[in-house]
């Protein structure tokens, strides 16, 4: 593949970030190896590195997932523990990539890397077909609100590349991922190891015509996969310049977490309610005319209202609800079980809040999906519904509308640490 | 329809900034760290405009090892004057005096490891509660699992295997007392990104890293600047060659490339070319396998 580094080129090109998962040994490190290798993202000295050390280890081969596992306790025991970023860039798109832990008790990372990705790659293995896994890390998917998900039949050498064998696991994935709200999901037959249909197109399978995986990655549809229609706003931070000649200037910081903003809006202040419209859209480089999602801007108002961190601005005619009284889809992170009744801190766009824990309203059995409303503890790497009370209100969209407005995160209070991932619903 | 799409470093950029803001918001006494280098030049320019038309709400803080390029130090003094910026510098010399950290001797020696102390000294004497690195999770295989918002307890130490989960683009900066952060805005750019970005910003950098005439030491394959702090090894011949420095570190330890690259655009097409990694040339990580990640581990950033 030809590098392009021309400057202008380099500019235009758009970011994916997708996620992977797959099953211990189903080839999702080779697959990863075969990425970067055939972009060229792996270096000389990478693969020297990564060489030596499987040979010293007595192994076939060169060991391509070494290059992911950057721990020595991962290297130590072959696993990997946490999720791991790797990034290559093609002349169209450049990709970071959430390399998640296949284990089944490393849910939390799928979710940690499912949280920020356009894209999950699924891996399958031909011979074992649909698998506990691969619907888990399905539902996962779809929970998340990923908007593409591709499953990738891998290991089609060690079944003749046999189409039966294609349809058959095609037939199944088709039959579950009904079930899943999912909109965009492809299938496609590949051998990560021989490269068939990942970069060049596979000589093994006439039977399959559609694209490569390569092909898919770099031309998915993902300019729609923000929320351009409901403004959303959360003000991160106040600029107030100690300088002449900004005397009365007072900016308010975000990131556009939903809609278009321009001057001259007219917009609405949360919680106060109050009304104004958007005086100008700052940046180091001047003001602009527009602000769409992901940007970070500088917004300043026609009115001196009374603003501060956790606040948000919205369209006067298109608010987010607001309530205290909020039901969320949660997966649970921590080795202490969620405690129904519990306190937890919490974290929503800009701002902070406590919570209780009303009610657990079900647990849902992963490889099922069945809604389990007798036993209800929610353990590490479990997901369930449940109802909480803030201590004050927060501003929120559905998390199927909107995955900025609608996610928030559980923290306990006696560690500081996160506990819990939700989408409210 | 009208598209309404960011370009992949403009998304960078975003991010980068919505990060340093959350710092700002979260922590009372944030520190952006300034080693002089690319990185954490492109976080100064990214804290820029993060808090524009304000000044960057945080000092700045350079770890002196006291084995740096003078291009680095005079570069760094004309910035702070220039951009009007609070800067610190906290010296190894003073930890070696004060009897903190002894000395490495020898012909590898380097001041690399004793940076560590000094640096957690000065996190605590300033009363900082999180520290603003350039880090990229491309440069080296332990940072790849480095968090936006590192934890570190009351010893500054990473805990690699018990990292809070970092879920969509909310950060989790809660702590007790004694422990504080570290925060890498620029974690998801690569090496291209920084300097395609620094090329299309026109971000001033330091002449080391444009190619030039230098004396130097080849060692192991690492080409070291011949300075007066480099220890001397027998049979080692100096050499008069053009290079130019990847990254940019202590002098004992920085390695160089053989380069005529003396433009953005020509370092651009060599980096794009190059098949070793930036850090290939840095003898600190080198040591062992798991260099960066034991020194991270004890509070390294």
């Amino acid at each position: 593949m030809e590098k392009n580094y021309d400057h202008e080129g380099y500019l235009n090109m758009e970011l994916l970030r997708f996620t992977t998962a797959g099953s211990v040994d189903d080839g999702k490190s080779t697959l990863i190896g075969r990425l970067l290798y055939d972009s060229k993202s792996i270096f000389q000295d990478q693969l020297e590195n990564i060489t030596k050390i499987s040979e010293r280890r007595g192994e076939e081969g060169i060991n391509l997932a070494l290059l992911t596992d950057g721990l020595k306790a991962e290297r130590e025991q072959g696993i990997t523990i946490d999720v791991a970023y790797r990034y290559f860039a093609t002349p169209k798109r450049k990709f970071i990539i959430a390399d998640t832990p296949g284990h089944i008790e490393y849910t939390r990372n799928m979710v940690t890397g499912a949280s920020s990705a356009n894209l999950a790659l699924i891996l399958v293995d031909a011979r074992h077909g649909m698998v506990e896994q691969t619907c888990r890390h399905s539902f996962i998917a779809s929970l998340l609100q990923i908007p593409h998900i591709i499953f990738c039949i891998n290991k089609m050498d060690l079944v003749d590349y046999d189409e039966k064998v294609y349809q058959k696991i095609k037939d199944d994935l088709d039959a579950f991922t009904s079930k899943l709200n999912t909109q965009d999901i492809r299938y496609l037959p590949i051998s990560a190891l021989n490269g068939d249909n990942v970069v060049d197109r596979s000589k093994n399978m006439d039977w399959y015509q559609g694209p490569t995986l390569m092909y898919l990655l770099e031309t998915i549809h993902i300019a729609s996969d923000e929320n351009h229609l409901d403004c959303r706003f959360p003000i991160q931070y106040v600029i107030r310049p100690q300088k002449d000649e900004f005397h009365d200037y007072r900016g308010y910081a975000g990131r556009v977490a939903g809609g278009v903003f321009k001057p001259g809006d007219d917009v609405k202040v949360l919680p106060s309610g109050f009304s104004s419209k958007v005086k100008s859209i700052d940046t180091l480089t001047g003001p602009i005319e527009e602000a769409f999602p992901p940007m970070s801007v500088t917004m300043t108002l026609e009115d001196d209202i009374d603003i501060s961190r956790g606040d948000m601005i919205v369209r006067e005619n298109n608010v987010p609800e607001v309530s205290q009284d909020i039901d969320v889809m949660i997966c649970w992170l921590n080795k202490t079980s969620l405690k129904s009744n519990g306190k937890y801190a919490v974290k929503h766009t800009s701002r902070d809040a406590r919570c209780i824990i009303k009610e657990v309203v079900y647990r849902i059995n992963i490889n099922t999906l069945h809604r389990d409303q007798e036993d209800k503890e929610i353990k590490m790497n479990d997901i369930g519904r449940i109802k909480i009370r803030t201590t004050q209100p927060l501003f929120f969209d559905k998390y199927n509308r909107n995955r900025i407005t609608g996610s928030i995160i559980f923290i306990d209070e006696a560690t500081n640490a996160t506990v819990g991932a939700g989408m409210i619903i | 329809m009208k598209s309404y799409n960011l370009t992949h470093l403009r998304e960078l950029e975003s991010e980068s900034m919505y990060v340093i803001r959350e710092v700002a918001a979260q922590f009372e006494n944030p520190v952006l760290l300034f080693s002089g280098g690319k990185d954490s030049i492109l976080c100064l320019h990214l804290a820029r405009k993060a808090f524009y038309p304000a000044a960057v709400p945080f000092p700045i803080m350079h770890i002196d090892t006291g084995h740096n390029f003078t291009e680095t130090t005079e570069f760094r003094d004309s910035l702070a004057k220039k951009l009007d910026l609070n800067l610190i510098v906290a010296s190894v010399q003073d930890s070696i005096n004060e009897g903190k950290v002894q000395e490495e001797t020898g012909v590898n020696a380097s001041r690399i490891r004793l940076q560590t102390t000094t640096l957690l000294d000065a996190i605590e004497g300033g009363g900082f509660d999180c520290a603003i690195g350039g880090a990229r999770r491309d440069e080296e295989k332990a940072r790849a699992k480095e968090r936006f918002f590192s934890h570190r307890d009351e010893f500054g130490q990473w805990e690699p295997k018990n990292q809070r989960p970092e879920l969509w683009n909310i950060f989790n900066g809660k702590k007790n007392m004694g422990d504080h952060f570290r925060a890498f805005p620029i974690s998801n750019w690569t090496e291209m990104d920084v300097w395609q970005y620094i090329l299309h910003e026109n971000i001033p950098i330091p002449n080391l890293y444009f190619a030039h005439e230098r004396e130097m030491v080849d060692r192991n394959g690492v080409l070291l600047y011949n300075s007066d702090v480099l220890p001397n090894k027998d049979g080692e011949v100096a050499e008069k060659m053009q290079v130019r420095f990847r990254t940019i570190g202590d002098i004992t330890s920085t390695g160089a490339v053989k380069s005529s690259a003396d433009t953005l655009e020509k370092i651009i097409s060599e980096v794009a070319s190059t098949r070793v990694t930036e850090r290939g040339g840095r003898a600190d990580d080198k040591r062992s396998e798991s260099s960066m990640e034991d020194r991270k581990k004890e509070g390294y950033f």
